[in-house]
């Protein structure tokens, strides 16, 4: 995403950035920076309607800068399309104030964001982090067991599920076994078809982005084999290439999540330390480790982090305020301001790291798990959650 | 003349093939050469008196009127007609036609009494009920035409019978017939058609022969009669033999009534005919061919079909092998079987809609040929496969009527490389149910690839990819049975990415085999690794009985201490488990080389022999039947789904988890929700009509695509349908920590990825009552609820059982308990 205009005011954080969204993963950006109650300008297409004093009716497109309000963001993973549906807040020659419009904000296009409340510290690191141009790493990941597997794309910011693909394969039998290997050919050749498909090998420039392939057993191990001997048949020359850097680990199924036990492995880990997915799940198995010994410095949900983050616990020497971004795309502007404060404390007030998961990555979705936050003090804390039980009962929220 | 030049040119190849009756003749030839010297006189004074007979047209050599006499042992009336026949527009056809009707049995025998020539009286009436000389002018079905779709073997009396509709009247001669030795002029017949084709290109040469050497010739010709009078001195039957394999080369007149023999054969004929046949009709009658439409039958043949006549069997009337079954009523009703089977009904619609095209023979017995087999199958595919009828069998009651064997399906569980499949593959081998064959070639294989040791286990790893690298990827299914039981083997893989398999094999278990290696440190090892978590998986699957099978004690000698201590820890960790002690047995054993697996070890074998407790069978044997949920609705967990080849596109198996199904029965499979009919249904390989709780049971469906049938997903009755869930509770035994986390669920063959969404309270072990609320981890060991949501709806209702993991570990088990 490139900053074209930027003007904030560094004490209330009132102002406006104009950004032009150079591509899809910058969508993602902008939904995470777009709140309710935002102004937002970009271009749109509107049908015009107007009524002659003779009573005929003309309908006509017309193309214009629309400022609206947000009331709510729409965002679709799969093909990083992001609508913003809001009310009309200047007025114009052809648009009445207050009436509604739809956003859908497109690639190359540029939009303007002004923040209702002000830029908060939570934001303006979202627009650093979104404008950030420096290269970064994608990972294709393919995971898979018998008769199933997820390709996925694997980006700094998100894990895109991009086609699942499931082939029956008849299990071994007496005298069947002509069908089970018949099946598991099919399954090679569907998946490869559709992986060539996705990654589009020709229109990309070099080099390519790395092939993870993960299965339990050795699947993934022939699946690899089988990409080769088709690679060499075929004489497919970007396949050629890309054979260098597939790469072989092992997960425990082919479902989606064990990608984060993939990505923990350690050679895994070693092609892609760089990648902040990387770095989230390691902190994600840190935790957990911490959270299985039960010594009192792992807590997580909403009360419990709060509450050791009062008592002090999330500070300097290690302690970790681990946070979904989805916290920050609540709807309600407290919930909100909320966590951004709870951030915000750690931060400056107790001197702790914050860390902001991605929400669509599998660390993300693990911390969702875990009520969306989580915690590492530096010292056990015991207890944080018994004083909340009668509230538990009729509450039953997590948030 | 070409009639002898090609006599002497053959004479050769027929001794050749006429080896077996010479070869018995042997000791009798010279006293026949003998006695049949003097009748040189004969034959003058019957050359004078054919030529008398013979007309001045036709210009004949003495040479052939000789040939002639000598053929039909001086008859002279024979002679004459045979030589007027030979030079008359169709010679050779009508001559040899002619003396193939003279073939009869009691010519020849009447023959051989004979020394000297007979004129035969011409009025004389056959002693016989049935004219045995048809005559010329009477159309003659060929004998290989007859019998072209008749096999070698077993002509059955009534077919026979065939010729004697036939209007044959005796003709001139005595007991109508000449006294002509009809062996010799079925060979001559025999070698005459054989060469006819070479006959231009030798004719100069044999005539040359013929004129040179007469001597040899009738010497030659006197061999020949030696020995059939020998034939006919010892037996008349034997003759007869002779007289069918020439007489099925015997050349042929016309075909001119070909059609209206066929039309009469088509109709049953009277019984009392056919009673008479046997007897009656020499096979000669009917030796007759169509001129060079198919090579003779080789001599061997030709001996066989004289030499087994008599067992009857159902025969074509008409030219096709597969032409009888259609035109028969009292065969195609001859149906054992209560209904039409689907063969029946492809055949009588072969019939009525393909005349000329008949349906496959069929025995009434059942029987088929494998052609038939295959013709009958695929036309079931392209025609419309008929509707499958439920024969509304009240299956419980079947059930208890069948009265059938106690059955038993056990997984083999444990940990990677200590011997399952081996232990199984010895088990079956010494039970016999694989044969001594096959283990050989496995050895041999295995040997190939330098895994000698590994030959057993291939009985159960069967893919290439299980051989390759050693190691059991997926359940195998295997069947054995005892005097008591009958046993399902499910051999289980014991490496960890592969327990989603296991898991789906203990699911269909009664109970299991915990194999535990005995040597070195393999079995610490294991008891870190899978031997730990099989077992607390199958007792977390219900499996309450457990033989321990203490594997490899050939590595540590027989080590009773050994044993003991293994013994001692498994019990243990597995009463631990809540298995009861008195539902564990530990058996010592050695699969490689199978001491106590069916037989108890010889005393050598153990030191001190401390060991006189069961053998692995018996300690299978003695294992209670499981309880079957018979009367609960249809439940069946599909573990497999494939294609069941041509007639069975879709078919799927699993064990019936609860009730009953029938043919016919419609179900439903979840969570697509798609219903399909029930066309067959095998259970252990063999076609049954039901199936109930409890039974491994292959289903062929019909009505269903199968894109709505995947693994793990639940055959279920229409009536009383399970139902699709996205969130449920369940009380779990914790395995690992628990907390808020993203699982598989594995029940059965089905796996799907879930979320720990809420963890509801920790439950007392025993009590059962909360003793924390909302905690926030579980501990292993713990007895917890939580709440599940899953990522796609999911057929599970209360009561199942089900297990969770992550990442490669089993963290899990539990209850449904609200869904």
């Amino acid at each position: 995403m490139r900053l074209l205009k930027q003007q904030i005011d560094r004490k209330d954080g009132s102002g406006f950035a104009t950004l032009l969204p150079e591509e899809p993963e910058d969508m993602w950006h902008a939904y995470n920076l777009i709140q309710p109650n935002d102004l937002l300008r970009a271009r749109a297409m509107r049908r015009i309607t107007k009524e002659s004093d003779s009573g005929s009716v003309a309908s006509t497109r017309i193309a214009m800068d629309l400022t609206i309000r947000v009331t709510s963001t729409d965002f679709d993973v799969g093909s990083g399309q992001l609508h913003v549906a809001g009310k009309v807040a200047v007025e114009s020659e052809y648009v009445k104030l207050g009436s509604f419009h739809t956003l859908d904000l497109e690639l190359q296009r540029k939009f303007t964001i002004e923040k209702a409340d002000g830029w908060d510290s939570v934001a303006v690191e979202m627009l650093k982090e979104a404008i950030d141009t420096t290269k970064r790493a994608q990972v294709w990941a393919v995971v898979m067991q018998e008769g199933l597997a997820n390709i996925c794309l694997i980006t700094e910011h998100q894990t895109i599920l991009r086609q699942k693909v499931e082939v029956p394969i008849p299990r071994k039998r007496k005298g069947g076994l002509d069908g089970h290997e018949k099946a598991l050919d099919k399954f090679f050749s569907t998946l490869l078809s559709t992986l060539l498909r996705h990654l589009d090998l020709p229109a990309q420039t070099t080099p390519y982005k790395p092939l993870l392939l993960a299965s339990p057993g050795f699947i993934a191990e022939s699946f690899k084999s089988y990409i080769h001997a088709y690679a060499t048949r075929t004489t497919n020359k970007p396949l050629l290439t890309l054979l260098p850097s597939i790469l072989v680990a092992h997960s425990s199924s082919g479902h989606q999540h064990a990608l984060a036990e993939v990505l923990s492995d350690k050679t895994v880990l070693s092609k892609l330390s760089d990648t902040k997915y990387a770095r989230e799940t390691a902190l994600m198995d840190r935790f957990f480790e911490l959270l299985r010994k039960d010594d009192g410095r792992a807590w997580y949900g909403p009360r419990e982090v709060e509450r050791a983050v009062e008592k002090g616990g999330v500070g300097r020497g290690g302690g970790v305020l681990l946070i979904s971004n989805a916290l920050f795309r609540a709807q309600n502007v407290v919930d909100r301001k909320r966590w951004v404060g709870l951030v915000d404390r750690v931060r400056e007030v107790e001197g702790g790291e914050v860390r902001v998961l991605s929400s669509l990555h599998e660390s993300g979705k693990r911390l969702e798990g875990l009520g969306n936050v989580a915690a590492i003090l530096t010292f056990p804390l015991e207890d944080l959650d018994e004083a909340d039980e009668n509230e538990v009962e009729d509450g039953d929220g997590e948030l | 003349m070409g009639h002898q030049r090609v006599k002497a040119l053959d004479y050769d190849d027929d001794l050749d093939s006429d080896d077996d009756y010479f070869e018995e003749g042997e000791g009798d030839g010279e006293f026949l050469l003998k006695l049949f010297t003097p009748t040189q006189k004969n034959m003058r004074q019957g050359t004078i008196e054919v030529k008398a007979a013979l007309d001045d047209s036709i210009s004949i050599s003495d040479k052939e009127i000789e040939e002639a006499l000598w053929h039909y042992f001086y008859d002279i009336t024979k002679s004459v007609t045979y030589l007027k026949n030979k030079h008359a527009p169709m010679p050779t056809k009508v001559a040899a036609q002619k003396k193939s009707k003279q073939v009869s049995r009691f010519d020849r025998a009447a023959n051989s009494a004979m020394n000297t020539q007979v004129q035969n009286a011409s009025g004389t009436v056959s002693p016989y009920p049935i004219p045995q000389k048809p005559s010329l002018e009477h159309a003659i079905i060929s004998a290989a035409e007859f019998f072209k779709d008749v096999p070698w073997l077993k002509v059955p009396p009534h077919r026979r019978g065939d010729i004697i509709i036939e209007p044959l009247y005796p003709r001139g001669g005595l007991l109508g017939g000449s006294s002509k030795p009809s062996k010799l002029a079925a060979l001559a017949a025999a070698r005459k058609k054989k060469l006819e084709s070479e006959k231009n290109s030798f004719a100069a040469a044999a005539a040359v022969d013929a004129a040179e050497q007469p001597t040899d010739k009738v010497v030659s010709l006197l061999d020949r009669l030696n020995i059939k009078g020998q034939g006919k001195q010892d037996v008349a039957a034997n003759v007869t033999k002779n007289e069918i394999s020439s007489a099925s080369v015997l050349p042929i007149p016309t075909l001119r009534k070909y059609p209206a023999r066929r039309k009469r054969s088509s109709s049953p004929r009277p019984a009392e005919t056919r009673e008479d046949k046997p007897a009656s009709v020499p096979a000669s009658d009917n030796l007759i061919e169509i001129l060079d439409l198919r090579a003779p039958p080789s001599t061997f043949a030709a001996t066989m079909i004289g030499a087994h006549r008599p067992e009857p069997r159902a025969q074509s009337p008409e030219g096709s092998m597969f032409s009888l079954y259609a035109n028969r009523p009292e065969v195609a009703n001859a149906n054992p079987f209560s209904g039409p089977s689907p063969d029946d009904i492809v055949m009588n619609a072969q019939a009525k809609g393909n005349k000329s095209k008949k349906g496959p023979l069929k025995q009434p017995n059942g029987g088929k040929t494998p052609s038939n087999l295959a013709d009958s199958v695929s036309s079931l595919t392209v025609e419309e496969a008929p509707k499958v009828k439920s024969k509304n069998l009240n299956v419980l009651e079947e059930f208890e009527k069948s009265n059938m064997k106690r059955m038993a399906n056990f997984v083999v569980i444990g940990h990677v490389d200590h011997g399952k499949s081996t232990l199984m593959g010895r088990l079956l081998y010494d039970l016999k149910v694989v044969d001594q064959r096959s283990v050989d070639k496995l050895r041999k294989e295995a040997e190939n690839i330098g895994k000698s040791s590994f030959a057993l286990a291939w009985v159960m790893d069967q893919t290439s990819e299980e051989r390759s690298r050693g190691i059991t990827v997926d359940i195998a299914t295997n069947y054995f049975e005892t005097e008591k039981t009958r046993f399902t083997i499910l051999d289980a893989p014991g490496h960890r990415d592969f327990i989603p398999n296991m898991i789906a094999g203990a699911s269909q278990a009664d109970f299991a085999v915990l194999v535990i290696d005995a040597s070195g440190n393999s079995f610490e090892s294991g008891l870190k690794g899978q031997t730990k978590e099989h077992a607390l998986l199958v007792r977390s699957m219900g499996v309450q009985r457990l033989v321990i099978a203490v594997n490899k004690m050939d590595t540590v000698e027989w080590s009773q201490a050994r044993f003991n201590e293994i013994s001692q820890q498994m019990t243990a960790f597995l009463v631990a488990a809540s298995f009861s002690p008195k539902n564990l047995a530990f058996i010592p054993c050695a699969g490689l080389t199978g001491e106590n697996v069916i037989k108890p070890p010889l005393e050598k074998v153990i030191p001190g022999n401390w060991y006189s407790g069961p053998t692995l069978v018996e300690a299978l044997d003695a294992s209670e039947p499981a309880k079957r949920a018979l009367s609960l609705p249809l439940r069946l967990t599909i573990s497999d789904v494939f294609r069941g080849g041509v007639i069975h596109p879709i078919s799927i198996s699993g064990r019936l988890d609860a009730g009953s199904l029938q043919i016919g029965d419609s179900v439903l499979a979840m969570p697509s929700g798609e219903t399909a009919t029930i066309k067959s249904v095998e259970i252990e390989g063999m076609p049954a009509d039901w199936a109930v709780a409890g039974q491994i049971a292959t289903l062929h469906l019909a009505d269903i695509d199968p894109i709505h049938l995947r693994l793990g997903d639940i055959i279920c009755t229409p009536s009383a349908p399970i139902k699709n869930v996205k969130s449920f509770t369940a009380k779990i035994l914790a395995f690992e920590h628990v907390v808020p986390m993203s699982v598989d669920v594995y029940r059965g063959r089905m796996n799907a990825p879930a979320r720990v969404s809420r963890l509801v309270a920790v439950l007392n072990k025993h009590s059962g009552e909360v003793e924390k609320k909302r905690p926030r981890i579980v501990q292993p060991g713990a007895v917890a609820r939580i709440v599940v949501e899953l990522e796609r709806e999911m057929p599970l209702e209360v009561g199942t059982r089900v297990v969770f993991r992550a990442d490669g570990n089993t963290i899990a088990a539990g209850l449904l308990e609200i869904s």
